[in-house]
C-alpha cells in the first residue's frame, strides 16, 4: 500500500482538501451565481449609475471614479469568496465533515493551509476573471501589469482567507459569523480606500485605514494599475511597504489560524 | 454468542468490589487500548473520572451507559478529538497526548453524525479521506473498490452521498473508517437511525470485516441489541466505571427471574398497587413493568389472580443487561419512555 511519509503528506493533505472545497464550490451553482454577479452589479450600478455624479472629496484630478472604483471592486470579489470559504468551516464543523479530518493523522497547518488555499483560489480566479473588464473602466493593463496585479490579488485572497478562517473557526453559527463580516470583514473593505481615497475623509477614518492591512493591499493594485501620474496625486504608501505590510499580515492570520485550531484541541 | 479468547471468564462474587471484575484482557501482550486513571471535566462538572481498562486486539468492546454517563467522553477521548485531564491513554502502545499522530494512523471512527460531504459522491469521499491518511494512486484504488463491494455500494460509488438513505449513509461512513486498513475501529451509536433490517445489514458487514482484518472494534452504544453483541461491555454510569464483564457473566450474576409486565391502563399505578398489596418491587421502563422472582413463574401466577384486569401479557425471562445496569448502579439505563 502507498503509504506517503513526511514531507510528501503535507501537500496531499492540502491538496484533499483544497480539491474538495472546488469541487464543493463547482456543485452549487448558486454560489458561482453570486461570486461573479455581485461585483458585476456593484460595478454597474455604483460605476455607471452615480459613477458620474458622485464624485468622492480626494479624487485626483482628471481621474474617472470608475477607474477609482475598479481596483476596489476586485477587492470585494476576493472578499465575498474568502467569507463563503469561512463559512464552509462552519458548515464543515456542523455536518460532521470537520471532525473526520481532526481526527485523522494530519498536521492541523495542512488543514489551516488547505481550507484557506481553498478559499484563496477560488476567490484569485474570480478576481482574475474580472481582470478583463479593466480596458472598460479606463485602466490599460499590459502582460507584465496583470501578472503583478495577479501575483497581489493572491496574496490579498490567502490573507482575507485566513482572517475569515481565524473567526469562523470558533464560531458555530453562520448567523454568528455574520456579524463578523458585518462589523469587521465589511467595513474593512469599506475603510480600504475602495469607495473613497484617504486623503478626502476625516482624522479617525484616516487614522483607521492606516491600520488597516487591506488598505496596503489595495494601495499596491493601484501604484500597479495607474499610470505613474494619478499615482503621485493620490497619496498611496510606497509599493514595498504596501507589500510587506500585506505579506506580514498574512504570516500573522496564517500562523495565528495554526494556533487556534491547535489550541482547540487542548 | 460464543466465547471469546480475550474475555476475563471468572464470576465475580456478589460482594467483590465492580472494577476487580475484567477490567484487563488475560493476555496482556495482546493489548490494544490501554487506559489508565482517566479523567475529563468541562469546567467544574466532571464528566469521567479515575477510568482503567484495557481492550485486547481483535475484540468487540461495547460502552454502555446512558446519557452523561461518560461514555461518549470517553469514546471522544479515543478518538484523540478530547484531550484527557489526567491519566493516560494509549492505542497500540501510542499514547493518545504523546504521540497524537501515530495513534491516528492505527484509528477509523465512525462518527454517529456521519462525517461525510454531501456534495461529493461515494467514490470521491472515500478518495479524499485516502488523501488525508497518505494513501493514494493503485493502492488507494484497490482499497476503495474492495470496500464498496464489500458494503454493497459499489452500483452507489457516483451518487452523491446528500442523496442517499441514513442506512446507506452509515455503510459509508463506516467504509470510510476502514479505508486506511486501521486496527482499531471506533464507532458511535452505530445504530441509532437505522432500521432493524440496515442495524442487521450493518452488523454482518461489521462481523466479516472483523475475521477479515483482525479488526478490534470499540463501540459505544445505548443499545441492548448491540452491547449483548461484545466480547465485553464497560457499564459507565454518572463519569464512572461500574463494571466491565461478558454480557453472559454480568447476566449471571445477579441471576434470578425476571417478569416483564404490559399493564392494560396506567404502568405507575399497577406498580403502586402491586408494591402496596404483594410487597414486590416493580420498576417502569417503556411503558413496561420489570419484576425480579427468583420463582418467576409462581409470582406470575399470583399477579394474574390478583390483577387480571389490569394486566395485558406477563412474560419470564432472565436477566438483560438493563437489569444488570439497574441492579449495579440502582438506577435505570434507560428514563422511563426513552428507550430506542
Amino acid at each position: 500500500m502507498t503509504v506517503e511519509a513526511g514531507a510528501l503528506r503535507l501537500p496531499l493533505v492540502v491538496w484533499s482538501l483544497l480539491a474538495r472545497e472546488w469541487l464543493r464550490f463547482l456543485r452549487q451553482r448558486n454560489r458561482i451565481i453570486g461570486a461573479l454577479g455581485t461585483p458585476i452589479v456593484f460595478w454597474v450600478v455604483f460605476g455607471s449609475g452615480f459613477g458620474r455624479s458622485f464624485r468622492p472629496p480626494g479624487l485626483a484630478e482628471g481621474m474617472d471614479y470608475l477607474a477609482y472604483f475598479y481596483p476596489g471592486m476586485l477587492l470585494l470579489v476576493l472578499l465575498f469568496t474568502s467569507i463563503f470559504a469561512s463559512i464552509s468551516i462552519i458548515e464543515d464543523r456542523n455536518t460532521g465533515f470537520l471532525q473526520g479530518v481532526l481526527v485523522a493523522p494530519v498536521p492541523r497547518l495542512a488543514i489551516v493551509l488547505g481550507k484557506v488555499l481553498g478559499g484563496a483560489t477560488l476567490g484569485f480566479i474570480q478576481g482574475a476573471l474580472l481582470l478583463p473588464l479593466a480596458p472598460l473602466a479606463g485602466i490599460a493593463l499590459n502582460f507584465g501589469q496583470v501578472i503583478a496585479i495577479c501575483g497581489q490579488m493572491f496574496l490579498i485572497a490567502v490573507t482575507l482567507s485566513s482572517i475569515g478562517f481565524l473567526f469562523a473557526w470558533r464560531t458555530d453559527s453562520v448567523q454568528g459569523f455574520h456579524a463578523v463580516m458585518n462589523l469587521l470583514l465589511f467595513p474593512m473593505w469599506l475603510l480600504s480606500g475602495a469607495f473613497f481615497p484617504a486623503s478626502g475623509a476625516s482624522i479617525w477614518i484616516q487614522a483607521v485605514m492606516a491600520v488597516n492591512p487591506l488598505a496596503y493591499g489595495l494601495a499596491a493594485l493601484r501604484r500597479v494599475m495607474y499610470p505613474p501620474e494619478i499615482v503621485a496625486n493620490l497619496g498611496l504608501v510606497g509599493m514595498a511597504p504596501a507589500m510587506i505590510v500585506l505579506a506580514a499580515t498574512t504570516a500573522i492570520a496564517l500562523a495565528l489560524a495554526v494556533l487556534v485550531v491547535r489550541k482547540s484541541e487542548a | 454468542m460464543t466465547d471469546s479468547p480475550h474475555t476475563n471468564r471468572s464470576t465475580p462474587k456478589p460482594n467483590e468490589a465492580p472494577k476487580a471484575a475484567g477490567i484487563h484482557p488475560p493476555d496482556q501482550s495482546e493489548i490494544m487500548i490501554r487506559v489508565e486513571g482517566l479523567r475529563f471535566q468541562y469546567g467544574q462538572r466532571v464528566a469521567l473520572q479515575d477510568l482503567t481498562l484495557s481492550v485486547a486486539r481483535g475484540e468487540l468492546f461495547g460502552l454502555l451507559g446512558p446519557n452523561g454517563s461518560g461514555k461518549t467522553t470517553f469514546f471522544r477521548i479515543l478518538s484523540t478529538a478530547l484531550r484527557p485531564a489526567a491519566g493516560t491513554a494509549a492505542i497500540d502502545g501510542h499514547d493518545l497526548v504523546q504521540n497524537p499522530a501515530a495513534a491516528r494512523h492505527r484509528l477509523g471512527v465512525a462518527f454517529q453524525s456521519p462525517s461525510l460531504d454531501g456534495k461529493l459522491s461515494v467514490e470521491e469521499n472515500l478518495r479524499y479521506h485516502a488523501y488525508l491518511y497518505g494513501m493514494r494512486g493503485a493502492a488507494m484504488r484497490r482499497r476503495t473498490t474492495v470496500l464498496l463491494e464489500r458494503f454493497d455500494l459499489d452500483s452507489r460509488r457516483r451518487e452523491r452521498v446528500e442523496t442517499l438513505s441514513g442506512g446507506l449513509k452509515r455503510r459509508v461512513e463506516l467504509a470510510k473508517a476502514l479505508l486506511p486498513k486501521p486496527p482499531l475501529l471506533l464507532l458511535d451509536e452505530p445504530s441509532s437511525g437505522l432500521d432493524p433490517a440496515a442495524r442487521l445489514e450493518f452488523w454482518k458487514i461489521l462481523d466479516e470485516m472483523r475475521s477479515d482484518e483482525g479488526l478490534t472494534v470499540v463501540v459505544a452504544t445505548h443499545s441492548m441489541d448491540e452491547a449483548e453483541r461484545c466480547d465485553r461491555i464497560a457499564l459507565l454510569d454518572r463519569g464512572r466505571l461500574v463494571v466491565v464483564d461478558t454480557p453472559e457473566a454480568l447476566k449471571k450474576e445477579i441471576g434470578g427471574g425476571f417478569l416483564t409486565l404490559h399493564a392494560n391502563t396506567d404502568a405507575h399505578a399497577l406498580a403502586a398497587s402491586i408494591g402496596e398489596q404483594m410487597g414486590i418491587q416493580a420498576a417502569v421502563a417503556n411503558g413496561r413493568l420489570r419484576l425480579e422472582a427468583a420463582d418467576g413463574l409462581a409470582v406470575a401466577a399470583r399477579l394474574m389472580e390478583a390483577f387480571s384486569d389490569r394486566i395485558r401479557s406477563i412474560t419470564l425471562g432472565g436477566p438483560t443487561l438493563e437489569d444488570v445496569f439497574l441492579a449495579k448502579t440502582g438506577r435505570r439505563l434507560y428514563s422511563d419512555g426513552g428507550a430506542p
